[in-house]
């Protein structure tokens, strides 16, 4: 019949899936990368497994059913009317119970290791960032005193300690293939742990509703090996903007000139209101999104960010030169502190 | 007394009319009109959402089409769709005239209607409200966006409606059944339709509490939940879902209710465990109350707290399996019948389950970390809402749509609507499971192409146009039906079914029963057909019937509701035509006017002579 044709969508999706359709990987949670990733995804299986029974069960003795009690025309014998059956009522009740004490357990030891305390003087061989949500854009703070917009670095194979807090609305913090997301929540401190297994470019989204552009509030977990890491944060903190301006003369005044500098902090200047800007030259993307090597987009980007990111706080610069522009962009790409050559 | 015939415009007979029946359909045509407004959203916000970074709906459009879908369909499709069949049928199945407070049923009704159409005026002031439908602070305490007035008022209006309403439906069920008609005799729908009420009056009054602190906020400047002025910003999400989780179980067990009626009439037997399903039904309710906040396992409220909620909300699996595994062997050494109306009832259970093993699968909070706020909730709740209680609203309305209208619904154009709607619905919500797993955050008006999602999409917007067929599908045979549908005038009982309602006569008559039936057993009216004639046996002499007046009182005390509500919303307007307060003033005076005028005003009704009661016997049969 035609219910048992769709009753094989499932298991032509199941067929789909198995051929390897797992979504993108580093991003997709069906190919975990990571220690809590992976835990989240064995319990998954877990708790699919029994449901599966359940469900197989119920399927069964639902096919049996509509298949062997239709009524035949003409058949006017009125079936036996049964109370019910005290016994099969006890065995539907007690077998339920069973299957939910399997899963019982992992729940509660599970939610007990994944807490962990905001506290930063419990974590002081941990590296710890503070994570902070705006609309729409992500704001990392690090322990040795500097900042970075939209992109975290991390060492590989290292707990990395996030403390989780919000500026206007709430965010939540979700890094599907490294684990699971908490909530980043105005006035009050969450903190998640996350380990990425190898080193690589790991996928990060904001999976609480905060606006019209929060579908584009995405950002990017860098996890490097150890020493480049520790490079890295080196270079961060060694950054000073006049010596990187030292080839981008016109486009470092065009941005202290337009004000630029009110929002976004170069190494240590200037404000943070905005994305800090210190390593913009190494980013993977545009607003977290948009295709960074496009000079135009970023120039439409700095005329009008509304258009490409509606709600956000940004301020238009519809009256900026396109001298001015093309210097700022020039100057924005020399913002780089790792080397050419290193790439994800 | 007023004497028995008047003659009224039919217009101005609906608009004063206190009389269940024609509040019923009333509802009921309210709850369409809504749900065809909030599907088509739906259907919009998928079109939207079929092609990486598609740009038919802006990000600020889709916010507000999310948020007016979710809202309209809970608050103001799926609850009056089911208050409708409550009021039509809670009355006919324990043998009652009407309902307790006939007046107040029809104040409910309007109240309901006035705050739905405050809430959808919002589209003409800015645009709708776009926190989502859980409306979480701070995102909803945005100066900016009046459309979030028109969400706090217009649901705290609604509510006022919806609450009064259970009341009733509480009232009516403890004291108006007929005689022998015992507690433990109640047809299940009745049952569920009790628990449903009671959940009603805990829910709805923190609900009101928290709409009214939001608006204080909002309005008036208050600071329960700003954080930069020391409030809290988590409390709003206690508050909502102390409300919300149980409005998901205020919805599901009359749909339970349903698909308990439907199941044992067209299987022939009777429902296997009925004591176990009534007091099943109790323990989810009670359950429902107590798992709020599994919705809040991200927001950091403490191992401690998270194990017990996880713990609690798994349990409810335990009440939900006995309810699954009695319908099914109801079904068993039955004699089936497939008709449009089984085939919603008997799918329902496998696709109910399978919303439910998700459900257990999202309460293992550390696991939930992955699921939480993803498509894979999305597709859980939708395989609640719309595989059990959408697909049970179907099946009711197949099965009774005889008794209230006089007619059958076409059952080919039927099974044809059932097969559209099962492929679109699978279709449409099966494949979001992966689509959260694999990365998708729900809420989102757009996402990135080349991230392994553009697939799933289009295959999930494929499935609406498979269900949007299907609803054209149904209106199609619902206005066929109305002209070439098998008629049943006449015919009382046109499913050999087992309860109350179908020993009335067809059309119903506006007093229902011309003697209050004597009941003898649970399914009584199957009773009858083994044990007895097949007709109820009467439980008084033939007599005057004594029936409540209709009054126009409880339209305009809405209408007053409804300027309360407007002027207050004015308030926060930049350049407001004519001033809030005399708006609000009117509104008050319409309301407060009213409530006197029915004070002091002694109506006792009229009767309908026992010569007219004695024509209509003769006429339709029965009695004695
Ligand atoms: C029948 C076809 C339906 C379709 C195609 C549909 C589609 C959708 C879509 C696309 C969303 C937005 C998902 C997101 O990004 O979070 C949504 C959300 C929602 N839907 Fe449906 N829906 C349908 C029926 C229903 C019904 C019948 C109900 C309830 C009676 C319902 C209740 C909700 C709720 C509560 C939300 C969440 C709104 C929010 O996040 O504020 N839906 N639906
Ligand atoms: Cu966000």
């Amino acid at each position: 019949m035609r219910k048992q044709i769709w009753r094989l969508v499932p298991v032509a999706l199941m067929l789909f899936l198995l051929s390897g359709c797992l979504g993108e990987e580093n991003l997709t949670a069906l190919d975990p990368k990571g220690p809590a990733a992976q835990w989240i995804y064995d319990n998954m299986l877990l708790s699919i497994a029994v449901m599966t029974f359940v469900s197989i069960v119920v399927f069964v003795i639902f096919f049996l059913v509509i298949f062997k009690f239709r009524r035949k025309d003409g058949d006017d014998v009125l079936p036996k009317q049964v109370h019910g059956n005290t016994a099969m009522e006890i065995t539907w009740t007690v077998i339920p119970i069973i299957l939910l004490i399997i899963l019982f357990i992992p729940t509660v030891t599970g939610t007990f290791d994944f807490h962990v305390n905001a506290d930063p003087s419990e974590h002081e061989d941990a590296v710890y960032i503070k994570v902070t949500g705006h609309q729409y854009w992500w704001q990392f703070d690090y322990e040795e005193g500097f900042t970075a917009g939209q992109e975290v670095y991390i060492p590989a194979g290292e707990d990395v300690v996030f403390e989780l807090n919000a500026e206007d609305v709430i965010h939540s913090f979700w890094v599907p293939a490294l684990g699971g997301k908490i909530d980043n929540i105005p006035g009050v401190t969450n903190a998640l742990t996350l380990n990425a297994d190898e080193p690589g470019v790991y996928k990060g989204k904001c999976a609480e509703l905060c606006g019209p552009s929060h579908a584009l509030m995405d950002f990017k977990v860098i996890a490097l090996e150890r020493d480049e890491y520790d490079a890295w944060v080196e270079d961060m903190l060694a950054v000073e903007q006049e010596a990187t301006a030292a080839n981008a003369e016109a486009g470092y005044e065009a941005f202290q000139e337009n004000a630029c500098i009110s929002c976004h902090a170069i190494g240590g200047q200037g404000m943070a209101t905005g994305p800090a800007l210190t390593n913009f030259g190494d980013r993977q993307t545009l607003a977290g999104v948009y295709d960074i090597d496009d000079d135009e987009l970023l120039k439409e980007w700095i005329r009008d960010p509304q258009s490409l990111k509606q709600g956000n706080n940004m301020p238009a610069h519809p009256d900026i030169s396109d001298e001015d522009l093309d210097a700022i962009v020039e100057y924005l790409r020399s913002l780089q502190v790792r080397g050419a050559d290193q790439e994800y | 007394m007023a004497s028995y015939k008047k003659e009224k415009s039919v217009i101005w007979d609906w608009l004063t009319t206190v009389d269940h029946k024609k509040l019923g359909i009333m509802y009921l045509i309210a709850g369409t009109l809504f749900f065809v407004k909030a599907g088509l959203m739906a259907v919009f916000m998928r079109i939207q959402l079929m092609f990486p970074e598609n740009t038919f709906l802006s990000g600020q459009t889709f916010n507000e089409f999310i948020t007016m879908h979710g809202t309209i369909m809970l608050f103001l499709a799926a609850t009056p769709l089911l208050f409708g069949f409550m009021n039509y049928f809670i009355p006919l199945q324990i043998g009652a005239r009407d309902v307790a407070f006939p007046f107040v049923n029809a104040l409910g009704f309007w109240i309901f209607m006035s705050g739905g159409l405050l809430l959808s005026l919002s589209w003409f002031f800015g645009g709708g409200p776009d926190a989502g439908w859980t409306a979480y602070v701070p995102l909803s305490l945005n100066e900016n966006q009046l459309g979030l007035d028109f969400y706090v008022l217009g649901l705290q209006v609604s509510g006022i409606g919806t609450l009064i309403s259970a009341i009733n439906f509480l009232v009516t069920i403890i004291n108006m059944r007929a005689p022998g008609m015992t507690m433990m005799r109640l047809p299940l729908f009745v049952w569920t339709s009790f628990v449903t009420s009671t959940l009603i009056l805990f829910a709805f009054t923190p609900l009101a509490a928290g709409l009214a602190l939001l608006m204080l906020e909002r309005i008036f400047d208050a600071q329960f939940f700003n954080p930069t002025a020391g409030g809290n910003v988590v409390i709003w999400q206690h508050i909502f879902w102390i409300f919300g989780h149980p409005e998901v179980y205020i919805l599901v067990l009359p749909a339970f209710g349903i698909i308990s009626e439907v199941i044992p009439a067209f299987s022939r037997k009777r429902l296997f465990g009925y004591t176990a399903m009534v007091f099943a039904t109790m323990i989810i309710a009670f359950l429902g109350f107590m798992v709020w906040a599994h919705h809040m396992f991200t927001v950091g409220i403490g191992p401690v707290a998270n194990s017990i909620f996880a713990i609690a909300t798994m349990t409810i699996a335990v009440p939900t399996g006995i309810k699954i595994f009695n319908w099914l062997f109801t079904m068993w050494g039955g004699k089936i019948t497939f008709n449009t109306s089984m085939l919603f009832a008997s799918s329902f259970v496998p696709t109910f389950v399978l919303g439910g093993v998700t459900g257990v699968m999202l309460a293992m909070a550390p696991v939930d970390y992955l699921y939480h706020d993803t498509y894979f909730v999305v597709a859980h709740f939708h395989y609640i809402i719309v595989g059990g209680i959408v697909f049970a609203l179907f099946a009711g309305l197949f099965y009774w749509y005889p008794k209230m209208f006089n007619h059958k619904l076409n059952e080919k154009m039927g099974k044809w609507f059932f097969v559209l709607f099962t492929i679109g619905f699978h279709l449409t919500f099966f494949i979001q499971h992966f689509l959260g797993l694999m990365g998708m955050p729900r809420r989102v008006y757009t996402y990135l192409g080349g991230q392994g999602l553009d697939d799933f999409n289009l295959i999930s917007t494929v499935g609406t146009f498979f269900m949007s067929a299907a609803v054209i599908l149904l209106v199609i045979n619902i206005i066929y039906s109305a002209f070439k549908g098998e008629r049943v005038i006449g015919i009382n009982d046109p499913w050999d079914a087992r309860t109350l309602e179908w020993a009335t006569p067809t059309p119903v008559p506006e007093y229902n029963f011309a003697q209050t039936p004597q009941i003898r057993s649970l399914d009584p009216l199957f009773y009858e057909k083994v044990h007895g004639d097949g007709t109820m046996k009467p439980a008084e002499p033939v007599g005057d019937i004594h029936m409540p007046n209709g009054s126009i009182l409880p339209l305009i005390i809405s209408i007053g509701l409804f300027f309360g509500g407007f002027g207050l919303i004015m308030l926060e307007m930049d350049n407001p035509i004519v001033s809030p307060w005399i708006v609000l003033a009117v509104g008050a005076v319409l309301t407060f006017g009213s409530m006197a005028l029915r004070s002091i005003n002694d109506d006792h009704g009229y009767h309908i002579p026992k010569s007219v009661v004695q024509a209509d016997l003769k006429k339709w049969g029965g009695g004695k």
